[in-house]
């Protein structure tokens, strides 16, 4: 249905954890914008994302959507990264029943989807425990 | 700008509805707020549709649904804003009003969601948040405002006794509206022991997958004076807000900023404060989406909306009565026609036509309506004249 060009354009930021700085007021957007929303600048530059953080918030599935059935019940946290930057995650490798917010994760490189939109296996980050 | 005035509502009876199409169902609605208005003809109509495309394989809805009215070649216009779709569709209508472009303008509001199965129902709706930075982590709607749900309770002690609260206050509304999907009453253990979706909302956290319309007249208040015998109605309010699609990217998570903008410069419009609100329409998608919106409306301090809820003061006969006609929760929720049901329930209490479940005095009654998890927002305050 749709093509793998969606999925492909992401791959700076779910490969390789893209982001963008605006030089002025130092403020961090993932993914990467034309136009910086605290200061209007337009100008950027390209920065890796922290590598870990603390969760904020989180719930756990246990009615997924199509794709994801067979992973139930897993959790999807939003994630405070050291650099301020929030990202929403799945967070493995953890007892779903025991997770806390404010809970110390690291980013890792997982496959995020089995079969994706458009028919490819889908990478991307999840979080793991930090310790 | 004119004053404008909406002198005639409709609405059918919500829920799925197999046997109708969503031509029928529109049609209905608005014949009948057509008639309640006594009017000829219209000059315009606006449709709020979230998802034509995806619920039933159709777009281009404003000149199929004009075409339907069968009252000429009117502009018709789809607007769209996820859930929040029929509370912007109402907004132009009033626009176009106000401004002195048309004179009779229809409003209304369109969703037709079982003709796709469950599945697909729900990647539609999930349509509303970032595809690429929310959905395709595994995150689904009551997920979204699970995480919402869970940082409210941790920041603030919101309670699971105090989500339950909502769903049974509204149940009970809803049991007095003839026109509800699902009247029935709940108790608090009910909705407690009912099945976890995304913790730590469950099913009977959550507004239902529902089948219909609902519409309205707009016209120029002074032309309705000589229009209408029924109690006049004026819009004292319309106002509309964004924030950011992703939750992640809000400033706080526990509070819906686009609520709070639109409410802010809403109240300006009207000159009035919450205090002044004979009762409100809130966008109740999930349980805990109605004690974050009226706090962020102000008729409570952040954070104390669990508490407010649980203590009665949102109930009928409560301080200020939150939804009411039972709220999305039990009248159902077809997306882009919401915003206007919800007009629909203000006409209707403000000109005392609510039977049992009548708010007593209601003189300025307030609409909320938002979209995804609040990226969008519409805010109208309707007073009798
Ligand atoms: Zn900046």
């Amino acid at each position: 249905m749709i093509g793998s060009s969606r999925y492909w354009r992401e791959v700076p930021q779910r490969y390789r954890y893209e982001a963008a700085k605006c030089t002025k007021c130092g403020k961090i957007f993932f993914p990467p914008r034309l136009v910086c929303n605290g200061c209007r600048s337009r100008e950027f530059e390209t920065v890796t994302l922290a590598q870990e953080g603390v969760l904020e918030t989180f719930t756990v599935i246990r009615v997924a959507p199509t794709g994801f059935g067979d992973e139930t019940p897993y959790a999807v946290g939003i994630i405070k990264l050291d650099d301020g930057v929030r990202i929403t995650s799945q967070v493995v490798d953890c007892d779903v029943e025991k997770l806390n917010i404010g809970d110390r994760l690291r980013l890792e490189f997982r496959k995020v989807q089995e079969d994706g939109e458009s028919g490819v296996i889908c990478y991307g980050y999840k979080f793991v425990p930090a310790n | 700008m004119r004053d404008v005035a909406v002198i005639g509502i409709g609405m059918n009876r919500w829920g799925e509805l197999w046997e109708k199409s969503h031509r029928q169902i529109w049609t209905e609605a608005a014949l009948e707020a057509i008639d309640d208005a006594g009017v000829d003809h219209v000059d315009a109509m606006f449709v709020g549709c979230m998802s034509g495309g995806l619920f039933m394989g159709q777009e281009h809805l404003g000149a199929m649904l004009a075409d339907q009215l069968g009252m000429g070649p009117i502009p018709g216009t789809r607007v769209e804003s996820a859930c929040a779709s029929g509370g912007l569709a109402f907004r132009q209508a009033y626009l176009s009003v106000a401004s002195g472009m048309h004179d009779i303008v229809l409003a209304s509001g369109l969703e037709k969601m079982t003709d796709v199965d469950g599945g697909a129902a729900t990647y539609a709706l999930s349509t509303a948040a970032d595809q690429e930075y929310e959905c395709f982590h595994g995150i689904t709607f009551p997920g979204l405002y699970a995480m919402m749900a869970r940082a409210h309770m941790a920041k603030y002690g919101t309670t699971e006794e105090q989500l339950a609260a909502v769903a049974v206050k509204n149940h009970e509304n809803g049991s007095k509206n003839p026109l509800a999907q699902f009247p029935m009453k709940v108790t608090a253990e009910q909705v407690m022991n009912s099945v976890l979706v995304a913790d730590p909302l469950r099913i009977l956290h959550c507004s239902p997958i529902t089948d219909g319309a609902a519409a309205g007249i707009l016209v120029p208040l002074d032309m309705a004076k000589k229009m209408s015998d029924k109690p006049l109605v004026k819009v004292a309010a319309s106002a509309q807000a964004s924030d950011s699609i992703a939750l992640h990217d809000r400033e706080e998570i526990t509070w819906i900023g686009s609520t709070a903008k639109a409410a802010e410069d809403a109240y300006k419009q009207a000159g009035c404060t919450p205090k002044e609100i004979s009762f409100c329409e809130v966008h109740d998608c999930f349980t805990i989406a109605e004690i974050m919106v009226t706090e962020a409306l102000g008729f409570f301090d952040r954070g104390q909306g669990g508490k407010a809820a649980e203590s009665g003061e949102t109930a009928l006969g409560g301080t200020i009565p939150i939804n009411p006609s039972g709220g999305l929760k039990s009248k159902g929720h077809p997306v882009g026609a919401t915003g206007v049901a919800q007009i629909r329930e203000l006409v209707m209490q403000l000109r005392g036509e609510c039977g049992e479940r009548q708010v007593k005095d209601a003189v300025r009654g307030m609409s909320q309506n938002m979209g995804g998890t609040g990226a969008s927002t519409a805010v109208h305050i309707l007073e009798r004249v």
